[in-house]
């Protein structure tokens, strides 16, 4: 049921075809304690020239969710159920699904880095310390472009440190990732993620290792390189003034599932759930007076082997429901009607047996 | 704790350096010096929030540690009031005297995996401060355990855990229990809650700011997070390669910053709300290397206010009529951008 | 639409989880430990085999059957006996008596089967005396010998003596008295496991191999441990120190254990081994065997201990218990050395096997253990010659348990290793 409606919503809604669909993204972690949904069931779609959001607390899912995309998921986690549909620009043959590939197959290898590529949180950890930042994204535009010739990619490389804001280019191609400071590391690393032109780029808390000023330069680059090129965007992170920022559509997780999916003025003005408004009072604000109490969630993120049943997050909902959210499981739903109504995975706006799904784990 | 000028001073830091040797060669000479924190002074009101604030590297965490002697500081004063009303220099007292000091002033660390040691249970945990202090009574500690642990929020049943077995949040608390254990009068907060989930951090906020009210509590608050900072504290001193540029009560600070730097910072902070769309000053560049201060003041090349005297000239601290200090030539010139609180 | 779980995949129950829960957060290390390092099938099985080795020195007298100097010209290089597990279909372990004979042409000794001597293998049978648990004076062992059954027309009389049989075939003439003695008549043999059981075997002078192989753990296995606790205790002192005082203290020990290591060994063992005075007992030698050893192995320690200490020196907890005013003696005892003990043990439990194999080596060599010590080592010294092997290849059985006993270690110390974390600080 879940497929079916987060479907039709995407079909009638924001007019263009996506580039990316989740549909019911199961990733899970099987280990000796026991088995870890980190991803249960999420859906969403990501639309070329736009920043999809997807905001979250620790063992929210959301870097599962990136790395399910790019099947880089390590073991022992796999995909055990759910579709990734990467459709080709208009005209150029069928929508693939990812999870049908094989995760170290050429066709994999092909779109990881090509047409999806990812920057993370550290990006000291994905240069090799033996090789220059040149290098390496020379390596990667012939990997991706066999008629390439090295002085060829060369002259491209520079091109893209330039076009990511590094000054003296032409020198710093020939340095060492451990040489660069650390808002320089993330330019080199975001230069490395866009040099095969990906039509997708997926950037994981791209600016949580940084200082609030060098965190304002990547966040701007990344705005002006989205609007050069007209990629799609994925930004996770765990900080909603990043999100308030930079995206077009958000999806709040909690526990695995996508619990509010809405337009980013929609979700700020009126979150719809009960733990994205709880978020939404909690954080700390500038323009609030100084030495005030804030509003908080009550409890804790609940170990990830100790999921509670029903909807992840009731023990700590101030509205449940009694007798129906520890039970069972409510239907990520559009609210209202309109042409990218919010989605809402939550029994106040959905009254039980509405599309809700009994527990049976 | 609104702003009391009549209280006492706590703390009084007086021109506070911590440099690191930088070893070269064969022989390890020494050829310049980190200055991590330089010629820093400020000082504390009895009951007061002073947050300290910067961007990594800016020495607040070095400067924090170096006022409890957990860093041995270079040159400079460190003047605390203690509870029996003598004023004593913490830089200057002989290691193993400095065990009274410990029961008036603590630290909350910012990493709450590290700073509990695994192998010990939350009774020994909380406990040991007390038993280090000569309560050797085992029962009176752990009546004194079990009201700690109310008190921040945990239950007294998980006294024989391990911390292995708490989330980030509620390892903290027992951080803060453990803190708390001594009563002391100074309590020194290094990016408390940086390293916490959002919905966890607003609960560890609040059970600070109860505390303070309660057993009438001190902080030196350190924080990279402005929105935090503005939270807590009663001022603010905004530190920059080493040395404060600015330093004032929180509202003014914030509202009016009398440094350039400040206002970039305040400007760069993203806004939890799409419909604020703030203009935004990018600084250029990155923080200086301390080892390689640029001359003049440290933040002209990043500066958009930038003149040639600066360039050259040491720029001391300057108050201005409301006692509003900052390391600036052109502080009273300038009208910078503060945020403001808006009218919804 | 229901959650079902995929094939082979199942899902863990509410209640289980929780119980997990509350019983991992009261857990120590010790339990953290153990539950780590029993999913660590290998090491598992490692700890049984090092641990049933050990039994086997605490009982190796029991588990032998045969005296194990005790010599016999007549059994040199008894090959391993073939054993029949039943009579007329029932279980009675058997062998018969074996009676050797020079072959006149290779001077060899061949051993034929008389299978008018049936000698019952018995459980718990009586042998040599010794000490069980060094306290209780017993014969009993493991495997015996029952009274032999005769077959009808057998005697147990000696035949005649294979020395004079051979003499006479050669056509050599032997003094009167040696033939005047091995003429007259003879008390008939007394069956005893020395000259009747043989499971691998004897040496050159027909003493039983696997009685020895059993008695040599005492030593090869012991060693061992001597040898590494002699190293624990200067590699964690020497580690702890340099690890926490640093400086010029540090870079001191540092260069003492460089310059240690980069001896060569085999020469520093020959000519330490060549100072042992020969007349020395095995005692002494055994005792400067070790010393030998772990004066090389405890760098090694040292290296471990010395790392965890300058990582753990900059742990936070440790700046923690500083400041809430702990003694520096508090600091090292109660806060740091706990957080190494489980990386001694760990480490600990892979010198070991080097150890044991150090040994080996040496008295292989001729420069460990001398005769008449037993130990693997030297057991295996007889096995040097390439004809000797070649023709008794049973002289090489010492070598099983060796290659067993360092593998399980390294399973076990790996395990560990793994396990030692359960923090992963």
């Amino acid at each position: 049921m879940t497929r079916m409606v987060a479907e039709d919503v995407a079909r009638t809604g924001s007019g263009p075809a996506p580039l990316l669909t989740v549909r019911d993204l199961c990733t899970w972690y099987f280990s000796n304690e026991g088995v870890v949904h980190a991803v249960d069931g999420v859906n969403f779609d990501v639309h070329a020239g736009r920043t999809l959001g997807i905001v979250g607390e620790s063992g929210c899912g959301k870097s599962v969710t990136a790395r399910s995309i790019l099947r880089i998921v390590e073991k022992p986690g796999r995909i055990v159920r759910g579709s990734i549909h990467l459709h080709p620009p208009a005209g150029q043959g069928e929508p693939r699904d990812l999870v049908q590939l094989r995760e170290d197959g050429p066709e994999m290898r092909a779109i990881q880095g090509g047409d999806i590529a990812l920057v993370f949180q550290e990006p000291m950890t994905s240069f090799s310390p033996v090789h220059t930042v040149g290098n390496q994204i020379i390596e990667t535009i012939r990997l991706h472009d066999r008629s390439m010739t090295k002085a060829l990619a060369r002259d491209r490389a520079i091109e893209m440190l330039q076009m990511v804001g590094i000054p003296r280019a032409e020198r710093r191609v020939d340095e060492f990732a451990y040489q660069l400071s650390g808002g320089l590391r993330q330019r080199a690393m975001i230069a490395l993620a866009l040099a095969c032109n990906p039509r997708l780029l997926i950037a994981d808390e791209p600016t949580t290792a940084l200082d609030v000023t060098t965190q304002a330069q990547i966040l701007e680059l990344l705005k002006r390189l989205q609007a050069e090129r007209g990629m799609a965007i994925m930004l996770i992170t765990h900080n909603l003034g990043v999100i308030a920022e930079m995206a077009d559509d958000v999806a709040v997780m909690y526990l695995g599932r996508v619990v509010e999916h809405a337009p980013v003025r929609e979700l700020f003005r009126s979150p719809q759930h009960p733990y994205t408004r709880a978020l939404l009072r909690s954080i700390p604000s500038l323009h609030v007076p100084p030495r005030q109490a804030l509003a908080t969630i009550e409890g804790t993120v609940p170990h990830p082997l100790n999921r509670p049943s029903g909807c992840p997050f009731h023990p700590r909902c101030e509205v449940a429901i009694a007798g129906t959210c520890e039970s069972h499981v409510p239907d990520l739903l559009p609210i209202g009607t309109g042409p990218a109504p919010a989605l809402v995975s939550c029994f106040l706006h959905h009254p039980f047996g509405d599309g809700a799904r009994q527990e049976t784990n | 704790m609104a702003e009391d000028p009549a209280a006492p001073v706590l703390l009084d830091v007086a021109g506070l350096k911590k440099y690191f040797p930088i070893r070269q060669g064969l022989f390890r000479r020494v050829v310049g010096h980190v200055k991590a924190v330089d010629d820093v002074s400020f000082f504390v009101r009895k009951r007061e929030t002073l947050a300290l604030v910067g961007e990594s590297g800016c020495g607040k965490t070095t400067t924090a540690r170096a006022i409890l002697r957990a860093a041995e500081p270079t040159a400079g004063t460190v003047k605390f009031l203690t509870r029996s009303g003598s004023v004593v220099d913490v830089t200057s007292e002989p290691r193993a005297s400095l065990r009274p000091l410990r029961r008036e002033m603590q630290l909350i660390f910012q990493d709450p995996w590290s700073s509990l040691n695994p192998r010990m249970t939350l009774l020994d945990l909380i406990g040991e401060p007390l038993l280090v202090h000569g309560m050797r009574s085992a029962s009176e500690r752990q009546g004194q355990v079990e009201a700690l642990l109310k008190r921040v929020g945990l239950r007294p049943e998980y006294m024989g855990r391990y911390p292995h077995a708490f989330s980030g949040g509620q390892r903290q608390r027992i951080g803060i229990a453990r803190a708390l254990a001594l009563r002391p009068s100074l309590l020194v907060a290094d990016e408390p809650v940086s390293a916490l989930d959002v919905s966890v951090q607003a609960q560890i906020l609040n059970l600070l700011l109860e505390l303070q009210l309660e057993f009438g509590l001190t902080y030196l608050f350190v924080s990279h997070d402005l929105a935090v900072v503005k939270h807590l504290s009663d001022r603010v001193a905004v530190m920059y390669a080493g040395r404060i540029v600015e330093i004032g009560q929180a509202d003014r600070v914030f509202s009016a910053p009398r440094h350039p730097y400040t206002e970039a910072l305040l400007s760069a902070v993203p806004e939890p709300n799409p419909e604020w769309k703030t203009r935004r000053i990018v600084l250029e560049g990155d923080v200086p290397d301390p080892a390689h201060l640029p001359t003049g003041c440290a933040f002209h090349p990043r500066c958009r206010y930038a003149i040639d005297r600066c360039r050259t000239e040491e720029v001391p601290l300057a108050a201005d009529a409301s006692g509003h200090l900052a390391r600036c030539i052109r502080a009273d010139e300038l009208t910078l951008a503060g945020v403001a609180t808006p009218v919804v | 639409m229901a959650v079902t779980a995929p094939a082979g995949v199942t899902l863990a129950p509410q209640a289980k989880g929780a119980d997990t829960e509350e019983r991992l957060s009261v857990a120590t290390q010790w339990q953290l430990m153990w539950w780590r390092f029993r999913k660590h099938h290998l090491a598992m099985v490692g700890g049984v085999v090092v641990i049933a080795f050990y039994l086997i020195v605490i009982f190796a007298d029991f588990l032998a059957y045969a005296e194990p100097d005790a010599s016999d010209a007549n059994r040199g290089y008894t090959p391993p006996q073939v054993i029949n597990w039943t009579l007329d279909g029932k279980f009675a372990p058997h062998v018969y008596y074996l009676r050797g004979e020079r072959d006149a042409k290779t001077l060899k000794r061949v051993y034929t089967e008389d299978t008018k001597i049936r000698i019952p293998i018995e459980f718990f049978g009586r042998g040599y005396k010794y000490r069980l648990l060094g306290l209780f004076e017993t014969d009993r062992h493991l495997l015996g010998v029952g009274e032999p059954i005769l077959a009808p027309g057998a005697s147990l009389a000696p035949v005649q003596s294979s020395g004079a049989t051979l003499a006479a075939q050669l056509g050599l003439k032997l003094p009167v008295t040696t033939t005047a003695a091995a003429v007259a008549p003879a008390a008939p043999i007394k069956i005893t496991p020395e000259n009747s059981l043989f499971l691998i075997g004897t040496d050159q002078q027909g003493r039983d191999m696997w009685s020895r192989t059993i008695i040599a753990t005492r030593i090869s296995l012991t060693i061992g441990l001597v040898g590494v606790a002699l190293s624990l205790v200067l590699g964690v002192v020497f580690g702890s120190i340099s690890g926490f005082y640093g400086g010029m203290i540090d870079t001191v020990i540092q260069r003492v254990i460089e310059i240690l290591r980069s001896i060569p060994t085999i020469p520093l063992w020959m000519g330490l081994a060549a100072s042992i005075p020969r007349e020395w007992s095995v005692e002494q030698v055994y005792f400067v065997i070790t010393l030998i050893i772990s004066l090389i192995g405890w760098t090694e320690l040292a290296r471990v201990v010395r790392g965890r200490f300058l990582s753990l020196r900059e742990e936070d907890f440790v700046t923690a218990a500083d400041l809430i005013g702990c003694s520096r003696a508090r600091i090292i005892f109660v806060h740091m050395v706990p957080l190494i003990l489980s990386h001694i043990i760990a480490a600990t439990s892979l010198a070991l096997p080097a150890m044991i194999v150090s040994e080996t080596s040496l008295s292989f060599l001729g420069l460990g253990m001398r005769p008449p010590a037993i130990s693997w080592g030297v057991l295996l010294q007889q096995a040097q010659n390439v004809q000797t092997v070649a023709l008794s290849p049973w002289l090489l059985y010492p070598a099983v348990p060796v290659i067993i006993v360092i593998l399980a270690f390294n399973f076990l110390g790996d395990g560990l290793r793994d396990a030692a974390d359960p923090y992963g600080v």
